[in-house]
């Protein structure tokens, strides 16, 4: 373990290989130079300087308008569907991941192939094709249509259907978190506790969520700035209907194409925001995963 | 499969107190009592939420006949969404193979002053919604963004979908790098390859797989992706209407027949979604067979 960390650093390996390594290094010197500066070069153009423009975009009207923009009713409606629609889904998103993770890893069974494909397929699907699958199902004319109107049940154009759309997209985050670290503890310590009588739930709380806790805390961080940002699925199911069943994203698109830039520009600020601390949390927590094991 | 499937089973009968030491994976326990009604729950919720659903686009593409199918995904205005989203979708994972392996590179074994920042910069598009992305590049590449005007062309469309998939191949390939044996490495330099050689003869065999799974996560994420293209795209029929948009300008018709055509061109699209799967996973059974 140490002798990798120590590969892993440059000064490791200058420690290692001594004074002809460094000298070539130094010759190979302006080939290396090139390819960095050419990588560096690449992300900051695509992705750093855009997202400063848009930080700059977002401000330039100033504070005040900056904060009457987000004040607005729709914008502040718009926040709070998004909330809710996005700890619903990671909430139901976090049990399922568990379940799946503890299902793939320690039992055998039928299908378990066939369910492992499954899970990840909703990251190769089309947004799109996501809210056009569960309008075919759903929708008033969709397959369950005559059971959901016989039971007065809403889920098109409605909060259920764009949860729906929201953890399909989500589905296999926080299970894709979990597992590798459940293969790696393996299941001596839960065979230890189950002979001597601890019931599965006990065994649960006690073993297996302490070991993955770490793990499932990066997948649920993953998951929720996934849930707050879907757009396309939720554009579909949700009828995106202002002060009802827009989120922060769907308006975003409208103010863009109402003209209403700066609120757009405004909203959008808000988000990368929430992006930008979902991603130091993110490495915060692989560092704390990296000592621990 | 069929033979991994009979491997396995002898392996656990065998008997639980020999440790297998072969593969954690392929050992279970058998489904009983709680865990088997967890399966249930899981399963049941599965088919309501992804099989269902899906089963139900290829039924309703296929709902009217072989023809009427053929017919919606060989219309002019499909076929040429459909073509211009391929080719995007293969142009973007070309150069994610190609750029993406470079800054991986650079991040592991160069670590200029700085890399930690750009660490966290490669992981902005994966947590920016899909729309904010549409508004970054809009900022930048929109009519009056501060960069050359790129709205409603094919370049723009083609920026987003960059901005948006560089983190696959810089996420697939840098473990790999990190985790490379480098006494090869030294043994090829010490007795006098050249960098590139060593690249060449050592190092790309070894990425190449996750280079190609990365790229192909690329792919399957450029064909479907929506959100960050609706805002520069504005969906020119032939020139910068892609198959998601087509998609979604299908369903706001609200006609029978155009619901069948968007199920139509949403089969494509799944079909090359499974494909994809298929290929990771080929990928990955050869990565875990080797190592």
């Amino acid at each position: 373990m140490a002798d990798s960390a120590l590969i892993g650093t440059p000064a490791g390996t200058l420690r290692r290989d001594g004074p002809s390594r460094a000298r070539r290094r130094e010759r190979a010197s302006a080939t290396t130079l090139g390819l960095r500066t050419v990588a560096l070069f690449y992300v900051t153009i695509l992705v750093l300087v855009p997202v400063c423009v848009l930080a700059y975009r977002a401000l330039k009207p100033g504070l005040g308008a900056f904060f009457t923009s987000l004040n607005d009713p729709a914008a502040q409606h718009a926040f709070q569907v998004t909330a809710v629609v996005a700890l619903v889904s990671v909430l139901i998103d976090t049990v399922f991941g568990v379940a799946v993770a503890i299902l793939l890893v320690r039992y055998r069974f039928p299908g378990r192939r066939l369910l492992s494909a499954l899970i990840d397929l909703p990251i190769a699907v089309s947004p799109i094709v996501v809210g056009l699958a569960l309008v075919l199902v759903y929708s008033p004319t969709g397959w369950f249509g005559p059971f959901e109107q016989s039971h007065g049940i809403v889920i098109i154009n409605a909060k259920p259907g764009m949860i729906l759309a929201t953890v399909f997209v989500s589905l296999p985050l926080v299970a894709r978190a979990v597992i590798p670290v459940l293969e790696q503890v393996g299941t001596e310590q839960d065979q230890a506790a189950a002979s001597l009588g601890a019931h599965a739930f006990t065994r649960f709380i006690r073993i297996t969520l302490p070991t993955i806790r770490i793990a499932l805390a990066y997948g649920v961080v993953l998951a929720l700035a996934r849930c707050i940002g879907e757009y396309g699925a939720v554009l579909v199911i949700s009828g995106n209907i202002s002060g009802q069943t827009q989120t922060a994203p769907l308006l975003i698109g409208d103010d863009f194409q109402n003209f209403e830039q700066d609120q757009g520009y405004a909203i959008a600020f808000v988000l990368v925001l929430i992006a930008l601390v979902a991603i130091l949390l993110g490495a915060f927590i692989r560092r704390r995963q990296k000592r621990g094991t | 499969m069929t033979a991994t499937l009979v491997e396995e089973v002898p392996a656990h009968d065998a008997g639980t107190s020999r440790t297998p030491r072969r593969r954690r994976a392929r050992t279970g326990l058998p489904l009983r009592g709680a865990s088997g009604t967890s399966l249930g729950v899981i399963v049941i919720w599965m088919s309501l939420l992804v099989l269902l659903p899906l089963a139900a686009v290829v039924g309703k593409a296929f709902g009217s006949g072989w023809h009427d199918f053929w017919s919606s995904i060989t219309s002019s205005t499909t076929a040429d969404a459909l073509k211009l989203t391929v080719g995007l979708a293969v142009a973007v994972s070309l150069v994610n193979a190609v750029m993406g392996t470079l800054v991986a590179w650079v991040l592991v074994r160069d670590r200029p002053r700085g890399a930690g920042i750009f660490e966290l910069v490669i992981d902005i598009p994966f947590a920016l919604p899909t729309i904010v992305a549409g508004v970054v590049t809009l900022a930048i590449y929109g009519s009056k963004g501060i960069g050359p005007n790129l709205f409603g062309t094919r370049l723009g469309i083609f920026v987003a979908l960059l901005f948006v998939t560089l983190p696959f191949t810089v996420r697939t390939v840098q473990p790999v790098l990190v985790d490379l044996d480098r006494d090869a490495e030294q043994a090829a330099a010490s007795l006098g390859a050249r960098p590139q050689t060593v690249f060449r003869r050592i190092v790309f065999p070894q990425i190449l797989p996750a280079v190609v799974s990365g790229a192909t996560l690329s792919f399957a994420r450029a064909l479907g992706e929506f959100g960050s293209l609706v805002l520069i795209a504005s969906n020119i029929p032939h020139k910068t209407l892609i198959a998601s948009a087509l998609i979604y300008g299908k369903l706001q018709e609200t006609t029978a027949s155009a619901e069948q055509q968007a199920a139509a061109i949403a089969t494509v699209l799944l079909v090359a979604s499974a494909v994809v799967l298929v290929v990771l996973d080929l990928i990955q059974r050869r990565i875990a067979r080797r190592g």
